[in-house]
């Protein structure tokens, strides 16, 4: 709705007087809604396609955040150092993962960057992200609809322990590597970042790019594993749901020290 | 403490007349009944005056036995709805991320029991945990005989006995695991297969015949749940009876004491006071298998998924009776292998299961390798202090050592994560552990039976230290010592003591190589000995400090650098 037909519709109700006086108002309230809607709708489409619909502003201030924060390590020019690897192609999948799981920046070097409270906030991550995607095209953020956990849980499952159980445990509850690495639990990650970690294969991580595993995978992954996260276990109390040896480290100490305890009192003298 | 007899009425009723029931009513009626036609009283009389000892570690066979109980009435439970075929079908029952995946018969049906059976998954988790309980409480049992020297003269085959019933218990244990037909317990399998495969030259045909084929074939869990439920539960059954009327006819060991001797038993009788506490205790061992069933989740099934020979879960173990053996594996160094033409000889694989062999049957010999060493053919049924045995008590530390090594490896990799270690530090660590930590665990564990003993005998000589210190007229300062009351040293001074075996030529005036042999062990076992405190001894160290009524009250003459006793 433009300004000329406001207008219009102002002339016509003060010339012919034959429109109710509340019709303006309700003509520029649908015209608004339309404009707003309009505006609404084109948003939320462009956001996940493609970081290229990033504006400018965020592009510069992302580039401002790089060389303060990252670009000791990985470049001015993000062809990487000794110290860090080129991130050339890495796309703004990598760097909301990386930065927004906390593991990047690197407090310090070790086997492997540990998850920790994420150090920007959401607007500098997205500002990185772009900026990081703007040099050089590569995996985009994921779109919502893959993200909603409302996939084949069945499919997923299944999925999830012929390609990640064997590093992440069934229930996702981690595991080792080696060298001291590991494959981190993957309770209370949120579905952005499983899919991004899917698609970008961090740190020791292959990469399950679209063609081994469809985005409707990785939806039917993610809802799996939410529904692992939002159905408590039927039998009880999970133990952290690592398998025998929790169970086994459970019975000697609580099942057979509660039995021996009562041993203990069952043959005590009374005094 | 009192032996009472059960009250059977005699039958002396003439035929024709009848009985007044008056003495005991319904019951006394009901015990003459079976009585007369089965002769029970000479029976319950006999069993009910039985003695038993009081103490806490003699009831841990009781849990094994009642755990047993418990999974023996659990697994009837799931037999009834427990399907063993390998066919298979598409699940279409309650819990969601399973639906419509095939699976076999065997995982659906314990899928079914989980979700779809009122009371299903409780019974599957009572089943585990007691499975669980069962084979920790034979062991600490098991740990309990060795320490105290319960497997000498008469009991040697009760102990060989109840560890053929450990290692069924495992067997047990390791079909049952393996029946779900999940993800976790076809991984166990597969490894059990390639322990198989690396056997040389019979491995491979072995392992055919176990699947019916190629692994994992269409035959395996209902072979194995006819071992579980059939053959493996009989045989335990059979044992455990057997067992059981060992402890009768050998009696039950007694700690010592005053007034315990190898002739008595000390204790209270098995009616009314031991049948009461035995009862009551199976339903605390019960209460207790019930409450953890209840609350905490074991083997979820559901987590894991139907078996599928690709994927491998992180964190695949075996149940912790099974841990040794899936750590030995972990502990072989890589690489070696070597290939022979066309022909691999695994050693990575055969070793562990050819080590572990040895381990089971080196504790099943135990009692006779000792018994050997000191040619003790006498009956004990007094139990020794684990110190007053320091070589077999250092054995059995570095048995446990070695054992918790291989134990802990199985778990190396959550170990790794959860200390945040580097998993080739713990296998190292647990590599060192294994081979070199038995000898550093004897040495340490005998060094410290020597030291108690030591001080045992300090203490039934001189008493123990009052912390009261009396400065003498002559300027001199001494500790006052308070001596201990008869009851308390009887304890500390009377335990059996062995010297090494003297080398003595036999009729034929020579000494044969087996002499030399058991007198060289002989002497490694006991030639380190704190020998226990003589009559004379004890005599001579209170006769000089036995002054009326102030007590004893004497210098400590080592602290004093030998120096003669001073008398107060």
């Amino acid at each position: 709705m433009s300004s000329a037909a406001q207008k219009k519709s102002r002339r016509r109700s003060t010339r012919t007087g034959r429109r109710h006086p509340l019709a303006t108002v309700a003509l520029i309230a649908i015209g608004l809604l339309f404009t707003g809607g309009a505006y609404a709708l084109f948003n939320s489409t462009s956001s996940g396609t493609e970081a290229v619909a990033a504006s400018q502003d965020q592009v510069d201030r992302g580039s401002k955040l790089f060389s303060a924060n990252c670009a000791t390590c990985h470049g001015m020019n993000l062809q990487g150092t000794s110290a860090g690897p080129s991130l050339l192609g890495v796309g703004a999948a990598a760097v909301d993962f990386q930065v927004g799981t906390g593991r990047m920046p690197l407090q310090n070097t070790g086997p492997q960057a540990p998850e920790k409270p994420a150090q920007f906030t959401t607007e500098d991550t997205a500002a990185l992200a772009a900026y990081v995607a703007s040099i050089a095209p590569g995996p985009g953020l994921p779109e919502a609809e893959y993200l909603d956990g409302g996939g084949d849980a069945t499919h997923g499952a299944e999925l999830f322990r012929i390609n990640c159980a064997m590093c992440h445990n069934v229930a996702g509850a981690g595991g080792a590597l080696t060298e001291g690495k590991y494959a981190p639990s993957l309770t209370g990650v949120s579905a952005k970042h499983i899919y991004e970690a899917m698609v970008t294969g961090p740190q020791n991580m292959p990469v399950f790019n679209d063609a081994n595993l469809t985005p409707e995978d990785k939806r039917d992954i993610i809802t799996s594993l939410k529904y692992l996260e939002d159905n408590p276990s039927p039998g009880g109390i999970e133990l952290g749901n690592l398998g025998p040896v929790a169970e086994g480290l459970f019975l000697w100490i609580f099942g057979l020290g509660t039995i021996v305890a009562l041993t203990v009192w069952l043959t005590a003298r009374s005094n | 403490m009192t032996t009472t007899t059960p009250e059977t009425p005699t039958s002396t009723v003439q035929p024709g007349q009848v009985q007044p029931g008056t003495q005991g009513g319904a019951v006394g009626a009901i015990s003459n009944y079976l009585d007369e036609r089965t002769s029970i009283s000479a029976v319950v009389k006999e069993f009910g005056r039985k003695i038993f000892p009081d103490h806490w570690s003699f009831m841990l066979g009781e849990v094994a036995l009642y755990s047993f109980v418990v999974i023996l009435i659990s697994g009837s439970f799931l037999t009834f709805f427990f399907q063993a075929s390998m066919a298979e079908v598409v699940y279409n029952g309650s819990y969601v991320p399973l639906k419509g995946l095939e699976m076999s018969a065997a995982m659906n049906s314990s899928l079914d029991i989980s979700f779809d059976v009122r009371g299903g998954l409780l019974m599957r988790q009572v089943h585990h945990w007691a499975a669980l309980l069962f084979i920790a409480s034979i062991v600490l049992h098991m740990l309990r005989i060795y320490f105290t020297g319960a497997f000498r003269k008469p009991r040697e085959l009760n102990w060989v006995i109840g560890f053929l019933l450990f290692v069924l218990a495992m067997g047990e244990g390791f079909t049952g695991y393996s029946l779900p037909d999940d993800l976790l317990s076809g991984n166990g399998l597969r490894i059990i297969d390639g322990l198989l495969k690396g056997i040389p030259v019979i491995g491979t045909w072995i392992s055919y015949l176990l699947f019916g084929g190629e692994f994992p074939g269409t035959q395996i869990i209902g072979r194995l749940y006819t071992l579980h439920i059939l053959l493996l539960p009989a045989i335990v059954v059979a044992l455990i009876a057997l067992h059981l009327v060992f402890v009768v006819v050998h009696k039950h060991t007694q700690y010592p004491g005053p007034g315990k001797t190898n002739n008595n038993v000390v204790g209270y009788p098995i009616l009314p006071v031991y049948a009461a506490k035995a009862g009551g205790f199976f339903f605390i061992v019960f209460g207790v298998i019930m409450l953890m069933a209840a609350f905490f989740t074991i083997n979820p099934i559901w987590n894991y998924g139907p078996y599928d020979p690709s994927p491998v879960s992180a964190g695949t173990q075996p149940d912790w009776y099974i841990g040794f053996a899936d750590g030995a594996l972990r502990l072989i160094p890589p690489g070696w292998e070597w290939t022979l033409g066309n022909y691999t000889f695994s050693l990575n694989v055969f070793l562990p299961v050819v080590v572990l062999g040895l381990f089971i049957v080196a504790v099943l010999l135990y009692p006779f390798f000792e018994g050997w060493v000191t040619g003790d053919k006498r009956e004990h049924h007094l139990l020794d202090r684990p110190r007053n045995a320091p070589t077999r008590t250092a054995i059995g530390a570095a048995g446990i050592t070695f054992y918790c090594g291989l134990f802990f490896a199985a778990s190396s990799d959550l170990i790794a994560t959860h200390f945040k270690m580097a998993m080739e530090h713990v296998i190292h660590i647990l590599q060192f552990t294994t081979v070199i930590g038995p000898f550093i665990a004897f040495f340490i564990a005998k060094r410290i039976c020597l030291a108690l003993q030591k001080k045992d005998r300090e203490i039934a000589l001189h008493g123990f230290e009052s912390g009261r210190i009396v400065r003498l007229p002559g300027g001199e300062y001494i500790e006052v010592h308070h001596q201990l009351d008869a009851y308390e040293r009887w304890k500390l001074v009377s335990f059996n003591d062995y010297q090494p075996l003297m080398l003595r030529p036999n009729d034929r005036g020579e000494i044969k190589t087996s002499q030399r042999l058991r007198a060289a062990v002989s002497r490694w076992f006991f030639e380190d000995r704190i020998a226990p405190v003589t009559r004379t001894e004890l005599e001579a160290a209170h006769s000089h400090g036995d002054h009326g009524d102030h007590g004893v009250v004497e210098a400590k003459d080592e602290a004093m650098g030998g120096a003669p006793h001073i008398r107060s």
